[in-house]
């Protein structure tokens, strides 16, 4: 038997329900919020600012330095120990490469840009999901980026190419009896989406090589969707403000003033037109 | 030659903003191979063939002669090291200070830790090493009043044209007002009316960028303080120094 229909009935090609906003921890200089079916992220940007120890410091320019961390409480089955790990380690410092070949801190010699991915729910695709939210928070930061980064896991499951994988096809064998482990594989891939370089590739499990050329073209396809979606909630920052500004009913303080009327419309705004730009991919390509 | 973006609207880094080689990239964006893009978040500004980014975020970058208001967190042999809401402190040299210091001289007497003050930025190195100075007209201590931050980018609208909504709110209110071009403005007066002018800089800060922004603020002040307002008269300093 073949993997004929995914797990939770989405098309082959078709990714997972995204929701994304900009702007939701104020204290931070850069935030967002970011979320593929059931896998959350946060990401908050602190920076530039001064780089302790001093021997980290760089005087050509600016670093940058991901946290990704899990929640205890945010995995699909065994409570996440908290604190770092050696995979959590290692989550970092991909994100770390994928995101800082976009950017642009020669302004900012001897300072760093701290990026913390916090992960309060997952369900595989963590860490795209954190990537994907920390572009947005780094262009909300306002730092000179050359474009945003865009990020999803493809892979195999039953000798089927499919595109974001959720934790019941990353762990297909043991949920379905006949599928054993050689049959899946899980690739996540970030990528620039004007350029389309890929700044991070990684792979669990065996593909062969026809299989992985096609899931890395099912990756170019889906890379423009979610960079629109990205785009979308950095704009809608502004036009939710923008919202309320008009009604004139906003006090004094734009953000945390979330009255009744234009508390809702900022809401509800971005989950259409992200619901509309995962439909129509097509038209999205040129976003 | 084809612009694919409106002046004054909103673009993410990424976005193309024009096409063809009849633009030029200015502040905010760049040229890859025949396209234009932005690598901020912020507004577009045309200006004839030049498209630059006016950015709406991000921390505070130390230029040459802004006037800033710091605090003071240490206190070094011949000077003060002063934290001024950016990535770089700044260094104030206690000969950059109106009257003569001598040496060994306990420096406390002149700023004390925690303390602010509102002074000039002389030099910014390629490194961001900022040296300040308090030897100009109105540059010293703050004493009393409240400290308040808002982002670096909207000091331009607090500030106003030649300083006219700085002067509108001082005006209206009667505190004294000092804006620093690195987000931190010093309001001092009544406590009632200070909260109107602190007030009144938040919306300034919220609403910056739609128009008729002038009028919505007298009305706002008029109404709160009930004072009229005339704005025909002199305007005051840009950062409201005077």
């Amino acid at each position: 038997m073949v993997y004929n229909k995914r797990v939770d009935g989405r098309g082959f090609d078709e990714l997972r329900p995204i929701e994304a906003k900009a702007g939701v921890i104020p204290k931070a200089d850069g935030s967002a919020y970011f979320k593929m079916g059931k896998t959350v992220a946060y990401a908050a940007v602190y920076g530039p600012r001064e780089l302790f120890p001093k021997f980290m410091q760089d005087p050509k320019k600016g670093i940058l330095r991901v946290n990704y961390n899990m929640m205890p409480f945010s995995g699909a089955g065994e409570r996440v120990r908290p604190g770092p790990s050696r995979r959590s380690k290692e989550i970092s410092m991909v994100s770390e490469k994928a995101l800082s070949t976009v950017l642009n801190l020669d302004d900012y010699p001897n300072a760093v840009v701290d990026v913390f991915i916090e992960l309060p729910q997952t369900d595989a695709g963590s860490r795209c999901c954190g990537i994907n939210a920390a572009a947005i928070a780094l262009a909300d930061a306002g730092l000179a980026m050359r474009d945003l980064v865009s990020a999803v896991a493809v892979g195999q499951a039953d000798n089927r190419v499919i595109v974001d994988l959720n934790y019941e096809e990353e762990h297909l064998p043991e949920f379905v009896d006949h599928v054993d482990s050689e049959h899946v594989a899980d690739i996540p891939v970030a990528m620039v989406p004007s350029t389309g370089e890929i700044t991070l590739l990684q792979m669990d499990g065996i593909v062969n090589r026809e299989a992985l050329m096609e899931a890395l073209h099912k990756a170019a396809a889906a890379i423009p969707q979610i960079s629109a979606i990205q785009r979308n909630a950095l704009k809608q920052k502004f036009h939710g403000e923008t919202g309320e500004g008009l009604n004139g009913n906003n006090g004094h303080n734009g953000q945390s003033a979330g009255n009744g009327n234009s508390g809702a419309t900022t809401q509800t705004a971005p989950a259409d037109n992200e619901s509309d730009s995962t439909d129509t991919g097509a038209d999205l390509t040129q976003g | 030659m084809t612009i694919l973006v409106q002046d004054k609207e909103v673009v993410v880094p990424g976005d193309t903003l024009a096409e063809g080689m009849g633009y030029i990239p200015g502040y905010g964006s760049y040229r890859q191979a025949t396209k234009i893009i932005a690598s901020r978040l912020g507004l577009v500004n045309v200006e004839g063939k030049v498209l630059k980014i006016i950015p709406v975020s991000g921390k505070y970058l130390p230029k040459r002669n802004d006037i800033v208001i710091g605090k003071v967190i240490d206190i070094l042999m011949m000077g003060w090291r002063v934290e001024i809401n950016s990535p770089y402190q700044a260094m104030l040299s206690s000969k950059e200070t109106p009257e003569f210091i001598e040496k060994n001289e306990d420096l406390t007497r002149y700023f004390n830790l925690d303390e602010y003050l509102v002074a000039k930025i002389t030099n910014v190195t390629s490194q961001n090493l900022v040296d300040l100075s308090v030897r100009d007209q109105g540059l010293r201590k703050l004493k009393g009043g409240r400290i308040i931050y808002v982002n670096t980018h909207k000091v331009p609208r607090i500030i106003g044209k030649k300083g006219s909504m700085v002067t509108m709110i001082k005006q209206a209110t009667g505190c004294r007002i000092i804006v620093g071009q690195n987000g931190l403005i010093w309001v001092d007066g009544e406590p009632a009316k200070e909260n109107i002018a602190v007030e009144t800089i938040m919306k300034i800060e919220s609403e910056s960028h739609y128009s008729g922004l002038t009028e919505r603020i007298k009305t706002f002040l008029e109404e709160k303080t009930g004072v009229k307002l005339d704005m025909t008269g002199e305007k005051g300093d840009y950062n409201g120094l005077q």
